[in-house]
């Protein structure tokens, strides 16, 4: 079986593979650490992480953040897609790829989590990528809101079972 | 443009974002999203025998936590370094205007002073900001299975329904709490 005809049967999204993650290599550690530094420097720089900018995203007042995730979610499927073409696998010989979001009956965990996070999201004007950077950037009372994040993941993990999917 | 000072426009800071997806799966085959980091620091901390919790956060979370390190990183590199001293964002008259009528008076900094500062914790509204809000985006990102980066970057650059669903949820419970509840909260 060649590579390039594999190629053609490979979802766009796939099923997580089966082989067990692998602690990464030093290497690889600092490589995190670097992407996510880079994120959180792009995350200050463009002000996304900023409650104002949020607030003028929910209330139609700029075209900024709309413009921002566009670009994102553009240049990401590209780049999906790139990776793709190019056959790019892992050292395990897995090809790369997003792991597929399995879809419920109804979609449940979807639209009433999602409504939460939203809830909060305009609240708090900080998913949790920006609440991790602006604790770096010396907002230090965003530790009381990733502490009550933790508290909600926390009782999610508990009340699991109990919640529609 | 001195790029280093002023702030990024959005053709810069969206394709950078963007880039995170390559880079992760470059690196480890990594899919980008932020919020399991906290699934993982719970199953680290507290995991109380909660078959959510059990598992080997080290081996499926390790490169996730040290990701989220690097961000509270970035975050301290770039404001002590790129960003002038007594900054402000700069957002629209209209929206200054609407926060202004929320009674919030000081619009500078990242996030304003009065509900973010720690003297604002003592009042009702700055503990609802940081405890309630916190509280639901990590209830509702773990319940819906991702966050902005997991579902609205990552999914939809994957065409996920799942996904688009998650996305318009984030976006019917952002303008529902500014534009019904937050009136009524702050």
């Amino acid at each position: 079986m060649t590579g390039r005809s594999t190629l053609k049967t490979v979802p766009l999204a796939m099923v997580p593979p089966a082989t067990p993650a692998t602690t990464p290599t030093i290497g690889a550690q600092w490589l995190y650490v670097s992407t996510g530094a880079l994120l959180g420097i792009v995350f200050v720089k463009s002000e996304v992480l900023s409650w104002y900018r949020i607030q003028e995203m929910f209330r139609f007042q700029s075209a900024y953040m709309y413009l921002v995730i566009a670009s994102a979610v553009a240049v990401a499927a590209l780049s999906v897609q790139l990776l793709r073409w190019l056959g790019r696998r892992t050292s395990d010989g897995e090809i790369l790829a997003i792991p597929a979001k399995e879809m419920t009956p109804r979609g449940a965990r979807y639209w009433l989590g999602g409504t939460l996070f939203g809830l909060g999201w305009g609240l708090l004007g900080a998913c949790p990528g920006p609440i991790f950077a602006l604790i770096g950037a010396g907002v230090t009372s965003m530790s009381v809101a990733l502490l009550s994040a933790l508290a909600g993941t926390w009782l999610y993990g508990a009340l699991q079972s109990r919640l529609p999917q | 443009m001195n790029l280093l000072r002023e702030p990024w426009p959005w053709y810069i800071a969206g394709p950078l974002i963007g880039l995170m997806v390559p880079l992760l799966l470059l690196i480890g085959g990594k899919p980008f999203g932020i919020s399991s980091s906290l699934r993982h620091l719970c199953a680290a901390t507290i995991p109380s025998g909660i078959p959510f919790f059990e598992y080997d956060w080290k081996r499926e979370g390790g490169w996730n936590l040290l990701f989220a390190l690097g961000i509270v990183i970035g975050g301290l590199i770039a404001t002590s370094v790129l960003v002038p001293h007594g900054f402000a964002v700069a957002i629209s008259p209209a929206t200054q205007r609407d926060l202004r009528s929320l009674g919030l008076h000081d619009l500078s900094g990242l996030v304003p002073r009065e509900l973010f500062g720690w003297p604002a914790l003592a009042s009702g509204r700055g503990w609802l900001t940081l405890g309630v809000g916190g509280f639901l985006v990590g209830f509702g990102s773990r319940w819906a299975g991702g966050c902005t980066s997991g579902h609205a970057i990552s999914g939809l650059a994957t065409l996920q329904v799942p996904s688009m669903i998650a996305v318009l949820a984030f976006f019917a419970g952002g303008l529902l709490m500014t534009h019904v509840i937050m009136p009524w909260l702050l």
